[in-house]
């Protein structure tokens, strides 16, 4: 597939290629219509994005030299399947003075059950620098 | 004080009492503080670059700081930022070279890319510190990420009506923004305000990315909801003590990051020099070198792009020395660690325009992937964050800046019927969805209102708790996306309904995380994927095509020939209507009795009166009511008052009278053209010119040159046939001279060259002069009316229009004719 440019360039498909792509809940992009919505038959999770999206989304951010975007992208895929007030609560935990060592090691217990790997690599790391830097809640 | 020491004080000096009082006086300088961090580039305590790297391949040292005392930005930037693979090769490179490989256009972006992914926030700060302004521009028309240029607006307003907020989000669009930014007077009315500007947003044309700039967890919730479309208010700050106070750490800020990215969002950071300096706390560092490490962190965690180089603190920035220099080197910090620049110009940066627009050209001048990080698309009054560098009063200056300088600037000209149309569609789509959903009602009164106000001060302020409910309501039933498509839908907006669902399959599709992406008109995605910067040198990278080249060049002012003569085409049909046959023209005039033809040509000379009548002047003589009202005036001032003809009598032979005097007319004097600059019938310019020499006793005569229209040749041709040896010449255009027989044909006696504020009462006067030399008299010269605004700006292309009718009118070799002026 490729795309006409205003300009008359011709680009290369997206990543994406919005045919073979599904949302999270597994319906295909082509069947996530105005039809469907009016009918009633979509739900917020056909149009919430699949893991797989990012990790594609992430392969194509690598190959065109971004190491650091496609790492971003593909701790978001792992918290498709968190709950919007989970995420929100980490974030909370993450913000100077409000976790204690323990608070931290409990989020990267949650999310290692959460088969999210990266993202509690992520807050082991910064539960050892917040100790050094004294950014720890006293407990 | 005693009298006389108060006497010893000397008098201010009025050159210095006159520059007091300008715009840019009320902006502050400071003097550079290096312990203050009031410093733009290369602060004595700003660190040697350096970076060193262990066995494992870990950074255990990062710009003279071992990783022992890391702080917060230090260990996440040598945890994630940099590649060690080039690190040492990037450090190690001589700081002229590399600065030379940036600015060369021959040298690929993807090699500079290669080498800054190594450098360390000291080392590119002090490369890009090294580049002059011209070259930062160089670099930055190579470096930037797309190769399309865009923009982002700013639409707020001071009441959070939804309604206003759809109106002018849907205006932005129109004007060709391609991210709306909202935010809210009222924390409460937040996602009210996200809703209205989503609505607005895809109403004309769909893809434009919405936000809504609040705290960073309630940001986050409105795209949970999916009422946003991208985020920007992550902040980041270059020392850890600011981070801290700012309430956030890297890792909680790269949280978000891949928070937005799980929910499908597109997100970038925000920073931005001075905002240290600003908080107290800049610990000695320069702007520059702190903003070197935001940028590096906002690559190390993941962002795909910043907002920096004119934000909150750019003032504290344009307060020191280098200001300026510093904001711009910021853009390319980020455009050099490969992500999206969205380039501030964003807050208003002086009290001066000339200042303000200064700081404005030399990005807009170069490209970017967004020009503004918040263009005040609504008025100056309305925008909630503040005014911007560019606001609502200044989009006609900045579509004329982009037809100046072939430029795109990724703006449009609108016309008023099509504001009218999305205006009025996105009032009513905001107004249906409102009452569809249960959220608010308004009026069709108030639809009425919002579609023709300027701003939030022309409409009926809704009660404002009915905004906080409609935005509580959409919290308390979890309205989100596919509530607004429904209810889109079933209102009868299908367009809309489709455009915003759209945006909520591209969350799905996931291709407008890529660094830099926007989705034009058609959905299609432009990013570093799509649409990647490939600018070599002259002749390559972004091209403004010939269709967009004709958008940019058609503003509404713009008028073609036809236009700027259209009143002189409407003159003579008066005229041949009152019974002029051939070789004659009917040219309206005064009465001969009359004293001052100011009374008698009112309609036409009263707003065009007097040397300070310029400002008006531009109704009938300007670019702006050529074609309408001067048509008119000019017209009903000829059949309305005493006509004169102008009948050829003959090839004009030289006078013996010593007393006679000529009037030269050029060849389209009263034959292709009626009115001067002034918007005066021609007639009555020439009829006060005979009523003054007849005043000072004398004979006129009136000759037609045929063959050429030079002003000068025409007033030596009518002085060599005039018995006195004086000549006066006029031009159709209002233009006129006083000549005198064996003069140069450039060197007259007097001379009326600003045509557009002549008055009946300056052609008197120039009459009487004549008459005075032919007797041999030295009169007071006439003096040209005198202005200081740009008139030739103002006249110009209708000079040019009036010029090649008189030219047209030319006829090779054929000599003057008398002529006679009928009554």
């Amino acid at each position: 597939m490729t795309h006409e440019h205003r300009d008359g360039l011709v680009m290369p498909a997206p990543a994406g290629d919005p045919p073979t792509c599904r949302a999270l809940s597994g319906r295909p992009l082509d069947e996530i219509t105005l039809d469907a919505a009016v009918r009633g038959d979509l739900s917020p999770a056909d149009l919430r994005v699949h893991p797989q999206t990012l990790r594609r989304q992430a392969g194509a951010a690598e190959e065109h030299g971004n190491q650091q975007l496609g790492d971003n992208l593909r701790r978001a895929a792992e918290l498709t399947t968190l709950a919007d007030g989970e995420v929100l609560a980490i974030y909370e935990a993450l913000r100077p003075g409000r976790s204690t060592s323990a608070d931290l090691a409990a989020v990267v217990a949650r999310l290692e059950a959460a088969d999210a790997p990266l993202c509690a690599a992520l807050m082991r790391e910064a539960a050892a620098v917040y100790e050094r830097r004294g950014l720890l809640a006293p407990g | 004080m005693t009298d006389e020491a108060a006497s010893k004080v000397p008098r201010r000096l009025g050159r210095f009492t006159g520059l007091d009082a300008r715009a840019v006086n009320l902006d502050g300088f400071a003097e550079e503080d290096h312990e203050a961090g009031l410093v733009a580039f290369a602060s004595a305590n700003d660190p040697e670059p350096s970076v060193a790297v262990d066995d494992a391949g870990r950074i255990t040292q990062l710009d003279g700081v071992p990783a022992a005392e890391f702080d917060l930005i230090d260990a996440f930037i040598a945890a994630h930022g940099i590649d060690v693979a080039v690190a040492l090769e990037a450090n190690s490179l001589d700081d002229v070279e590399f600065a030379r490989l940036i600015v060369d256009p021959g040298t690929p972006r993807a090699d500079v890319v290669r080498l800054s992914r190594g450098a360390t926030p000291a080392k590119l700060a002090r490369v890009v510190a090294l580049l002059r302004p011209v070259e930062l521009q160089m670099a930055i028309s190579k470096m930037r990420v797309r190769r399309t240029p865009s923009s982002q607006a700013h639409v707020t307003n001071r009441l959070d009506d939804p309604l206003l907020l759809a109106a002018d989000a849907a205006t932005a669009v129109a004007f060709g923004f391609r991210e709306v930014e909202t935010t809210v007077p009222v924390n409460g009315d937040a996602t009210s305000n996200a809703l209205a500007v989503l609505i607005g947003s895809q109403v004309g044309a769909g893809g434009a990315l919405t936000q809504c700039s609040v705290e960073e967890a309630m940001e986050l919730e409105l795209a949970f909801h999916g009422l946003t479309t991208y985020a920007e208010t992550v902040s980041v700050y270059g020392t850890e003590r600011v981070f801290v106070d700012g309430d956030d750490t890297p890792w909680s800020k790269a949280w978000l990051c891949a928070a937005y990215a799980s929910r499908g969002l597109k997100m970038r950071v925000t920073s931005g020099g001075g905002s240290e300096a600003l908080m107290g706390a800049a610990e000695g560092k320069s702007m520059f070198y702190l903003e070197s490490r935001c940028v590096a962190l906002a690559r190390a965690m993941g962002a795909q792009g910043v907002q920096n180089g004119g934000i909150d603190a750019a003032s504290v920035v344009g307060s020191v020395p280098g200001g300026m220099r510093e904001l711009l080197a910021e853009n390319l910090l980020v455009m050099l660690r490969d992500l999206e620049s969205c380039s501030g110009n964003d807050a208003l940066v002086s009290e001066s325009d000339v200042r303000r627009t200064a700081h404005t050209v030399p990005l807009f001048l170069a490209g970017s992937d967004f020009l503004f990080s918040g263009f005040g698309s609504i008025l100056r009054y309305d925008n909630m964050f503040g005014p911007s560098n560019f606001n609502g009063e200044d989009l006609d200056d900045f579509l004329v800046l982009q037809r100046d300088w072939d430029v795109d600037g990724a703006l449009r000209p609108v016309t008023e019927e099509r504001m009218r149309e999305v205006r009025e569609r996105a009032a009513r789509a905001a107004q249906a969805v409102y009452r569809e959903l249960g959220l608010a009602e308004f009026g069709d009164e108030h639809v009425e209102e919002v579609v023709v106000a300027e701003g939030s001060k022309d409409i009926t302020p809704p009660d404002p708790r009915a905004v906080l409910r409609a935005a509580d309501v959409i919290i308390d039933r979890d309205i989100g996306i596919l509530d607004v498509v429904r209810a889109l839908a079933h209102a009868g907006f299908e367009d809309e309904a489709a455009r915003v669902l759209a945006m909520g399959r591209a969350r799905v599709a996931g291709d407008y995380l890529q660094t830099a992406a926007i989705f034009d008109e058609q959905m299609n995605v432009l990013s570093k994927v799509t649409d990647p910067n490939d600018y070599q040198g002259p002749g390559t990278g972004y091209e403004v095509s010939p269709a967009r080249r004709e958008e940019m060049a058609g503003i509404r002012q713009q008028r073609s020939r036809q236009d700027l003569l259209a009143r002189q085409a409407a003159a003579p049909c008066v005229a041949e209507a009152a019974g002029a046959g051939t070789g004659t023209a009917a040219v309206g005039a005064g009465p001969a009795a009359a004293p001052l033809a100011a009374k008698v040509c009112r309609g036409a000379t009263g707003t065009t009166g007097g040397p300070t009548g310029g400002t008006t002047g531009g109704t009938t003589g300007g670019t702006t009511g050529g074609t309408t009202g001067g048509t008119t005036t000019g017209a009903v001032i000829t059949s309305a008052t005493a006509r004169l003809r102008l009948v050829e009598r003959g090839v004009s032979r030289p006078g013996r009278d010593p007393l006679e005097v000529c009037v030269g007319v050029s060849p389209a004097f009263a034959t292709r053209l009626w009115l001067t600059m002034s918007g005066l019938p021609v007639g009555e310019a020439l009829r006060q010119i005979v009523a003054g020499i007849e005043e000072e006793g004398c004979a006129p005569r009136v000759v037609r040159l045929r063959s050429t229209f030079d002003l000068g040749v025409i007033g030596l041709t009518a002085a060599q046939l005039a018995g006195s040896g004086i000549g006066v010449g006029l031009q159709a255009k209002g233009t006129a001279l006083i000549h005198r027989r064996g003069l140069p044909p450039l060197a007259c006696l007097e001379l009326y060259s600003i045509a557009p504020l002549l008055t009946a009462e300056m052609y008197r006067a120039l009459g009487v002069n004549a008459g005075c030399y032919a007797r041999g008299l030295q009169p007071e010269p006439v003096r040209n009316p005198y202005t200081e605004q740009a008139i030739e700006a103002r006249y110009h292309a209708e000079v040019v229009a009036l010029v090649s009718v008189e030219r047209e009118a030319c006829v090779a070799g054929a000599p003057p004719v008398d002529l006679e002026m009928v009554e």
